[in-house]
């Protein structure tokens, strides 16, 4: 038996990763007392450095590697340089947050890039094994980093929480895929497509086993009926990991969407649809209904997130799957607001916990309403920099939260689910009352603490630059558009 | 059709006996002086009966984690080692730097001190 020597150049962005990660760990183990800053630093170089070779090394064409099964793509390359500008945004926006409470080591850097090569990596499976594995990479280390404050019992009982449902969820997902195995004989996701056009292939078990894909990557991105662990682990986790749970993953969970459902069972779209379909009504309606009743900015936030995943699962719902015989962009335009959605929560998710870590300072936890209060009094700009993302995530005009939304229902609409996008905007109109809540809170009630806000100025810089871009975007939307449009265009070709 | 499960049937029959005949031989054979210690239950180290709420020393479980871990890296080498001369320079490489992962893991283990007993 002879192996070829695999193309290593479209995964040069995971492999330098992976040596990053050790080299972080052993700068770590090895630094003196005056060197605690190296692996911050070290891991801000890592991420600025894959997202330079993953610019530098993106083409046009679609290349399969490893016995086709990495792939390198338009999409891949569009999500996963938004993928390291999130986690860069985390890493700078959890740093005094961390030290403040004795958890900055060594092993945050190394959980989070390693969470990082697991979400490269998800985002990139051209098959079912690799992306089981980046999966459960990713899992591992954000279980870990959940529990990294060991003292506190509510951070051990989220982390807890999230292992078993976690393991759960991994179980469905690897038994829908073996179940599609056994039906097609092939775990390779462009190949699953191919057989599946084939006459003799066993529908039945196929869909049997498209039941628990559905239900594990509904468990992943956390969209009702498999929403229980979301509200536990936003709140019991120290809120700088909240800020990593509640932006990056949700990236590679749409890529997992995408290469799950869309790029492997094309044909099956009719009953897939069905049941997104029912998960993001059902999101929808909780998630927004739901986190009225919230006290905790955190778990306000968490159904605020179920309710987003929802209106992504619409975009899903909407795209017309004309099975590759023509390939052209408009097609693909229901998938690309779903993308376009998924990177604007992101966006928004990385601000609003980025302004509660501000609210942080030694022995201070800011993760109720009260602590929002008078916001404006402190300080004037994050108070607005917190409105703009509030103001965004209710959908109002100019923000990106806007165009996200309008995109998504613009799709509904045209796929002629008119009743969906009716209720859709009635449960985002009910929804509004909880952000605009915030708002009244920062603006018009007295501060309980007046304390000034201590944060580094490049945590503050990032953070004006994050709220920036969400009110660039929602003032230009088209270009990001058009590039999740292009990037979902080509990878469906 | 049922001669063809003939083979299971004499699996069972071999496999039962394995299991009773060595116990029934040491009961007729072999001599029989028992004392409380001999007869109490064996359990790894513990009581075998008492409560269940009981504090253990942890790090026994961390050196019984990293065998595991270790243990399972010989059982990737053992099927590498008999083939590496079809899989060449390439299979190799891939295993060194499977090796070279795992050494900085080990690198950790030792400098964050969990190896040291006291």
């Amino acid at each position: 038996m002879n192996f070829p020597l695999p193309d290593f150049f479209p995964a040069s962005a995971e492999i330098f990763v992976l040596v990053m990660a050790c080299v972080v760990l052993l700068a770590d183990l090895f630094k003196s007392e005056r060197q605690g800053w190296l692996p911050y630093l070290l891991t801000l170089a890592t991420l600025a450095g894959a997202l330079a070779i993953q610019v530098g090394t993106a083409g046009a064409d679609t290349t399969l590697t490893f016995s086709g099964m990495f792939v390198d793509d338009r999409l891949s390359d569009v999500l996963k340089s938004c993928l390291y500008i999130t986690v860069f945004a985390v890493v700078v926006y959890s740093r005094d947050y961390l030290m403040a409470r004795g958890l900055e080591r060594g092993e945050y850097y190394l959980l989070v890039l390693f969470a990082t090569l697991g979400m490269q990596v998800m985002i990139s499976a051209n098959h079912f094994l690799t992306l089981y594995l980046g999966l459960e990479l990713l899992s591992l280390a954000i279980y870990a980093l959940v529990a990294l404050d060991r003292e506190s019992a509510r951070s051990t009982e989220a982390a807890m929480k999230y292992f078993v449902l976690g393991a759960l969820a991994s179980g469905l997902l690897l038994y829908g895929m073996s179940m599609i195995y056994g039906a097609t004989g092939t775990l390779e996701i462009s190949a699953i497509a191919r057989k599946l056009s084939d006459p003799a292939t066993n529908m039945d078990v196929l869909r049997f086993g498209l039941v628990f894909l559905v239900a594990g990557l509904a468990f992943k991105i956390g969209v009702v009926p498999f929403h229980m662990w979301i509200p536990d682990v936003y709140h019991g986790a120290p809120t700088a990991i909240t800020l990593l749970i509640g932006s990056a993953p949700k990236l590679a969970g749409f890529s997992m969407a995408i290469r799950l459902l869309v790029d492997g069972l094309p044909t099956l779209a009719v009953e897939w649809q069905q049941m997104l379909m029912m998960l993001a009504v059902l999101s929808i309606a909780l998630g927004n209904v739901v986190a009225i009743a919230q006290t905790n900015v955190k778990r306000m936030l968490a159904y605020s997130t179920i309710s987003h995943m929802g209106f992504m699962l619409l975009g899903l719902v909407s795209g017309v799957i004309e099975l590759r015989a023509s390939g052209d962009i408009q097609l693909s335009y229901a998938f690309g607001s779903a993308m376009f959605y998924t990177i604007a929560y992101v966006l928004m998710s990385a601000a609003a916990f980025g302004v509660l870590l501000l609210l942080t300072r030694a022995g201070v936890e800011a993760e109720t309403l009260d602590d929002l209060k008078g916001l404006n009094r402190r300080s004037p700009w994050f108070a607005a920099v917190l409105m703009m993302v509030m103001f965004s995530m209710a959908g109002i005009p100019f923000f990106i939260g806007f165009f996200a939304k309008l995109a998504v229902l613009q799709a509904v609409v045209a796929a002629g689910y008119l009743y969906t996008a009716v209720f859709a905007v009635m449960l985002s109109l009910i929804g509004a009352f909880f952000y605009l809540r915030v708002v009244k809170l920062m603006y018009f009630d007295e501060p309980l603490d007046t304390a000034p806000l201590v944060a580094s100025s490049e945590m503050r810089a990032l953070l004006s630059v994050n709220a920036l871009a969400i009110a660039v975007i929602g003032l230009m939307p088209q270009s990001l558009l058009t590039l999740c449009a292009t990037a979902l265009g080509q990878a469906m070709k | 059709m049922l001669i063809e499960y003939f083979p299971i049937l004499l699996f069972i029959l071999i496999g039962i006996g394995f299991g009773f005949v060595p116990m029934i031989a040491g009961k007729l054979v072999g001599p029989s002086k028992p004392d409380p210690e001999k007869l109490s239950p064996y359990e790894c180290g513990f009581e075998a009966f008492e409560d269940t709420r009981m504090k253990f020393d942890v790090r026994y479980y961390l050196v019984a984690i990293l065998f595991i871990l270790f243990d399972l890296e010989i059982a990737f080498l053992f099927p590498w080692a008999i083939v590496l001369e079809e899989i060449g320079m390439f299979g190799f490489v891939a295993m060194m730097i499977f090796l070279g992962i795992l050494v900085v893991g080990f690198i950790y283990e030792w400098k964050k001190g969990a190896l040291d007993w006291e």
